[in-house]
Formats: C-alpha cells, sequence, structure tokens
C-alpha cells in the first residue's frame, strides 16, 4: 500500500469517528452533560435509516432529512425531560457530571431495550453507496468519503458559527461560566438545550451515515460511544475543531498501524495514542484554547 | 413531569406484578405433573445477541410452537404434556449464562435445559449440565476438543464439528483446484482476534500445510475492526487467488462491501460466519454468487426446504444456512427421545446417544456423542448457499470456481 494510499484511507475512517464525536463534544462542552446514551442515539438513527431505506425505499441521504430533525427533537425533549432537572438542583459541575452519566446510563437501556423490543437483536444491514470513487489513484467507498465530507463540513460550518457569531458566543459564554452568562442576558437553560439538542441531531447524521456501510445490531450503541469519547476528550472537551482533528488522527494511526506494522495492533495503537495525549495534554489537543 | 413519572410507577407495577405471576406459575409446576418444564439462558442481549437471534433463539421458538400445536410433548404412554419455557437472557455474559443454568437447574427444577448459543458459552455451562445431570445438545459449539468432552461429560452431545474438520475440507477443496490448475498454491488468510477465528486459524494453518499449500499472508485482527482495505490491499498484492477470513457477521459483511471497493478478486473468496445469513445472500445478490464459507445445505432436500418455510412464516426470517438446521434437528431428537423413554434425564440421554432418529436431516444418529454428518464447506450457488464437502455425500454440490469478479452495482 503506497502512503497516498494509506494518508487517504486513514483520513476517509477517521471522518467517522469525527463525525460520530463531535455531537458528544457539544453535548458535553456546552451542555455539560455526559450522555452515555449518545450511541444509543446513533444507532436508532441506523434503524431509522434502515427502515426507510428497506420498508420505504427512501434513499438514506433523503432520510437524512427527516432523521436529523428527529434527532434534534429527541435531544430537546430529553434535556426538557431528564436533564433539566438535573441541571437546576446541582450545585456545581462535578455534581451534575455525576448525575447525568447515572440518568443517561438509564436511558441507554431504556432506548436499547425498546429497539430490541421493536427490531430483535439481529444484525442489520444495507447496502448503499458502496461504489468505489478513485482520489490520487486510492479507491475509497462512496459512502465513507460522504461521512469523511459531512463531518468536515459539520465541523467546520459549527466552528465558524461558534467563533463568528453572536449566537456562538452565547454557546461559548454558557461552555465556560454557566453561572455567570446570565448576568449578561443569556439564557443558560435555553441555550444548553439547543447545544444539547443539536448534539442529538449530529448523533442522528451519524448513525444514519454509519448504516450505509456498517453492520449494527440493538446493542452496538456501546461501541460508538466508547470511541466517541475517546475522540471527545482527546480533542479537548466541548472543543469541534479538536473533535474532527482527533477523529482524523486516530484514522491515520489506525490504517497506518494496519498497514505497516500488524492489524492486530490497532487497537492498542489507538489506546497509545490516548494515553499519549492525556499525559502530556491533560485538558486534550485543543483544550483550554478556541472555546 | 407527573404523567411521565405516573407511567414510570405504572410499568413498575406491571414487572413486579409479571413478576410474581412468572414466580407463582413455576411454583405450581414443581408440586404436580401435569407440564414439562423446559428452560434455557441464552444471550439477548449484548456481543453475542446477534448470533444467537439468528441461530438459536428462533429455532427454539418454532420448536415450541410445534410442540404446542402437536399438544405438547408425547411421552411413552401416549400421553401429551404441555411445556412451560422458562426463559433467561444471559446479557452475553458468562458468568451470567452459568448463574442462569445453575437457577434453572436447582430453584427452578426444570426437566430440561437447551443451551446457550456460542462455543464458550456451552464449555462453560458443561460442568453444571453434568454435575446436574442434564443432557447438554450443544450446537453452536466448533470444538476438536468434543472427543475428550465427551469422555469428561457423558451427557453432552456436539454437533458442528470442530475446526479442524472445517479447514481439512477446505484445504481439500483448494488442492483439488490447484491440482486441475484452477488456482495457484498459495493463500492470504486473516483472522478475528476472538475465540471462533484463533480456533480455525490455527486448525487452518496445519491443514494448508499437510496439503502443501503456501500461506503468503496471514494476520489477525481485533473484534469490531470496520476498516479493512490495509489487510485487502496487502493481500491482494500477495499473488495469492485464495482469499480466507475466518471473520464474525460484521467483518464479514464489511470485508464483502470493501474487496468490492478495491475490486478485488480473489479466485477463491472464503469468509467466516455471517456469509450463510440469508441477509447476505439478499445483500449481495449476484455478487454473492461463489462465495465460499463454513456449512451450506443440500440445495434438493425436501424436508429442509418445508423447514426452511415454516421458519419463516413463524419466525418472519429465513434460518442461516450453517447452524440453524442442525439446531432445530437437536430438538427433534430431544423431543422423539422423550417420546421413546420419557422424562427420565438419564434415560433420554442414552437414547440419544445410541438412537437413530428422523430428523429435518434426515436419518440422524450420533457418533460417540458427536454428529458427524455435516457439510464442512459451502458456496452460494443460483441464491442458495450449496454444501460442497464432503464431495462423497448424497447431495454434494461441484465448486464452481474460480468465483466471477464483482459485478458494478
Amino acid at each position: 500500500m503506497t502512503l497516498i494510499n494509506v494518508l487517504i484511507a486513514g483520513l476517509v475512517l477517521g471522518g467517522t469517528y469525527a463525525l460520530v464525536a463531535m455531537g458528544l463534544t457539544l453535548q458535553y462542552g456546552i451542555a455539560r452533560i455526559m450522555n452515555l446514551a449518545y450511541g444509543e442515539t446513533i444507532i436508532a438513527a441506523a434503524f431509522a435509516a434502515y427502515l426507510l431505506q428497506g420498508a420505504l425505499g427512501v434513499n438514506p441521504l433523503l432520510g437524512m432529512l427527516l432523521v436529523l430533525p428527529g434527532g434534534f427533537v429527541f435531544g430537546y425533549i430529553v434535556y426538557g425531560l431528564m436533564m433539566r432537572p438535573l441541571v437546576a438542583r446541582s450545585q456545581d459541575r462535578g455534581n451534575l457530571e455525576i448525575d447525568s452519566i447515572l440518568a443517561t446510563f438509564g436511558l441507554l437501556f431504556v432506548i436499547q431495550g425498546v429497539m430490541l423490543v421493536i427490531f430483535g437483536s439481529n444484525y442489520m444491514s444495507y447496502s448503499f453507496l458502496n461504489v468505489p470513487v478513485t482520489i490520487l489513484g486510492a479507491n475509497v467507498a462512496a459512502n465513507r468519503l460522504l461521512a469523511f465530507v459531512l463531518a468536515l463540513t459539520i465541523g467546520l460550518t459549527l466552528y465558524l458559527l461558534l467563533t463568528r457569531t453572536r449566537w456562538g458566543t452565547a454557546l461559548r459564554a454558557v461552555a465556560v461560566a454557566p453561572q455567570n452568562a446570565p448576568l449578561v442576558g443569556i439564557d443558560v437553560n435555553r441555550t444548553a438545550r439547543f447545544a444539547f439538542a443539536l448534539g442529538g441531531a449530529l448523533a442522528a447524521a451519524g448513525g444514519v451515515v454509519i448504516s450505509m456501510y456498517q453492520t449494527f445490531t440493538a446493542t452496538s450503541g456501546v461501541v460508538f460511544t466508547m470511541k466517541a469519547l475517546i475522540v471527545v476528550i482527546m480533542g479537548g472537551v466541548g472543543n469541534l475543531l479538536g473533535a474532527l482533528s482527533a477523529g482524523l488522527i486516530l484514522g491515520l494511526v489506525e490504517t497506518g498501524v494496519a498497514s505497516y506494522i500488524d492489524p492486530g495492533l490497532t487497537l492498542a495503537a489507538t489506546y497509545a495514542i490516548f494515553l499519549a495525549i492525556l499525559l502530556w495534554r491533560p485538558q486534550g489537543l485543543f483544550g483550554g484554547a478556541g472555546r | 413531569m407527573t404523567i411521565f413519572g405516573g407511567r414510570v410507577r405504572l410499568s413498575a407495577l406491571g414487572l413486579i406484578a409479571g413478576a410474581l405471576t412468572l414466580g407463582a406459575a413455576a411454583h405450581a409446576g414443581a408440586q404436580d405433573r401435569d407440564s414439562v418444564k423446559i428452560g434455557y439462558a441464552v444471550s439477548k442481549t449484548g456481543a453475542n445477541a446477534g448470533g444467537a437471534a439468528i441461530t438459536t433463539i428462533p429455532n427454539y421458538q418454532l420448536w415450541l410452537d410445534d410442540v404446542k400445536k402437536n399438544g405438547g410433548l408425547e411421552l411413552p404412554d401416549g400421553s401429551k404434556l404441555p411445556v412451560e419455557v422458562i426463559e433467561y437472557d444471559d446479557r452475553s455474559s458468562a458468568e451470567e449464562v452459568v448463574r442462569a443454568v445453575e437457577r434453572l437447574a436447582t430453584q427452578d427444577e426444570v426437566d430440561f435445559i437447551l443451551p446457550p448459543w456460542g462455543t464458550g458459552f456451552n464449555l462453560a455451562v458443561a460442568p453444571l449440565f453434568d454435575r446436574y445431570g442434564y443432557p447438554q445438545l450443544a450446537v453452536s459449539s466448533v470444538t476438536d476438543k468434543a472427543p475428550e468432552f465427551v469422555k469428561r461429560w457423558k451427557r453432552s452431545f456436539w454437533f458442528l464439528g470442530g475446526g479442524a474438520d472445517y479447514t481439512d475440507a477446505l484445504a481439500d477443496v483448494l488442492k483439488t483446484e490447484i491440482e486441475a490448475g484452477t488456482i495457484n498454491d498459495k493463500v492470504a488468510m486473516v483472522s478475528v482476534a476472538d475465540g471462533f477465528g484463533i480456533d480455525l486459524v490455527t486448525a487452518a494453518r496445519e491443514s494448508f500445510a499437510d496439503a502443501g499449500i503456501e500461506v503468503v499472508y496471514d494476520k489477525t485482527y481485533p473484534v469490531g475492526t470496520t476498516d479493512y482495505s490495509p489487510m485487502i490491499n496487502e493481500a491482494s498484492s500477495s499473488g495469492a487467488d485464495t482469499f480466507v477470513a475466518f471473520s464474525y457477521p460484521p467483518d464479514t459483511f464489511a470485508l464483502t462491501q470493501q474487496a468490492q471497493i478495491a475490486d478485488y478478486n480473489p479466485k477463491v473468496l472464503y469468509l467466516g460466519v455471517g456469509t450463510g445469513f440469508p441477509v447476505y445472500g439478499k445483500n449481495n445478490g449476484e455478487n454473492a454468487e461463489g462465495i465460499m464459507s463454513l456449512g451450506g445445505i443440500d440445495p434438493n432436500n425436501e424436508q429442509n426446504q418445508v423447514y426452511r418455510k415454516r421458519h419463516e412464516d413463524l419466525t418472519g426470517q429465513g434460518p442461516d444456512y450453517w447452524g440453524s438446521v442442525i439446531t432445530y434437528a437437536s430438538l427433534q431428537m430431544l423431543q422423539e427421545a422423550i417420546k421413546r423413554v420419557g422424562l427420565d434425564r438419564e434415560g433420554v440421554a442414552e437414547e440419544l446417544a445410541s438412537g437413530t432418529f428422523e430428523t429435518v436431516l434426515g436419518e440422524t444418529k450420533l457418533e460417540d456423542n458427536q454428529l458427524r454428518k455435516l457439510w464442512w464447506v459451502g458456496q452460494w450457488q443460483n441464491g442458495v448457499f450449496a454444501g460442497l464437502a464432503p464431495a462423497d455425500r448424497p447431495g454434494a454440490s461441484k465448486p464452481v470456481l474460480p468465483r466471477k469478479p464483482w459485478q458494478k452495482q
């Protein structure tokens, strides 16, 4: 495998990781909710795309127009019903983190249970856009390339919105100092709720794209939560560009290790970098800056 | 908020009520014999759920439905007793499956216990089945050590052969093709770093060496790997005509898709678990043709066709082409053994070991507590996953090689 091949394959794989992680970084960084049910949201969206594609013959890309708002509404409702009371009674960030972990741990099983009842525990897979696209002599699958492009677009757009607009400034204010934000007229509850819902929409986008090329079951959500969590922590909590670059780095490392050393060492390599970054930059690659 | 809270409380009440009825029913059954209690623990959630949901659970459902329609389990005196089922979810945890089987034996005091899904889980519960005197019809477990296990646990029965059976047969098929000049004598091989993959690849290295087949690429990958392009590229440039993957279903599906992207066309493509799933044939259509794997069926066996139809009608999904029909046949054997000797577990075990049974597989007889009449290698041919080896078994199909290159979609 030539270097160019490895780089392109790695970036495309990393695009999936980044796409999956960006919603979590919004939810965790801005709404301050450590959402353990994040992966279940992804799987739910994957099932939705599967249903739309299989039963109704809807192109998953069009299906996204339905599933994305669905993810947003779901996040909005979950925040209002489950998270709002936790936020209201929490004294500090640490408290809220523990409460939200416990609450979303429960939510994880509720969503998973509902999916098991409806769809059973079978492997789900369908094939969409599984056609090769040649870039600089390397063949990549169109559906994976789509994930990569989507990750880049969403990541950069949201980054610009966050740093260049008034609305984005309010979001960042809530992330940095939720107790002081009301002093300048920001409705913290509404802003956090919006950020959480946006995270839900991003999870849904990830789910739809992933369902095009990855086999999933009703119980495979936790794998995505774990991967997303690693990327989020590596990139710096709440930092979109951090999540984007950390995701791409992971993809590059995994492909590089698989091509040049041994496919058996990909997991070990992932955790080795994770450890290295935690040791040298505990706040994450981009943590602390650029919020 | 009040509505939400109310609902939660309501459903909690429902749960408790359900648990109480279950407990009460279990209690009543233990006192007088008006039913036969059959229990099982199987992975309904967790990592093994996907496998159990295709090979094990639907066949338990189908068989229990058969028994119900039959008016119950028939006993030697011709009377019939309805079956009471106790089911536990082992949550894909080995500790949980052991605990559940122990509970079935000691607290629920069931008459028979059906086995869990998976090689590891069947081994985990084998000592318990033995200690409490239950016959164990271990179907979804591939192990070369079955002959030893049979000596250690006298009432254990092994239905799916061992790794070496499958890889020896594969090596035979390849050797014939090499001698015919269809393919070269080089193999590229990847395997998942987990139970099935490790067992099979270890056996395969020996089988290929014995057959004089050269393994030019041999790598393992961790469970949950999603990107196979580095391995496919390496295998592609290795010069091997044969690509073998001892893979789990998500890997099998991904390998198939990614080999198409890379336009990788080995003359022999052999993939692991999942190749024999009906969804595999459905998703890949024409492109599935010629792909080989473990298992298979005789496409002209009418009993099997009837079984496949009934399976689909009842459970809404087709059975897989490997373990499903064997699972169902093992239950038919259990039913027949009970009919012949009654509910005495010792007697049923003896009958299973020595009797001859008419099942969906045809006439079925165990040898040394093992089912040995199996399809070791199969291939997708005309939309059916047909058994190729052993080639001298009646109903065997001929290999169609080299497989055609991927069709552009």
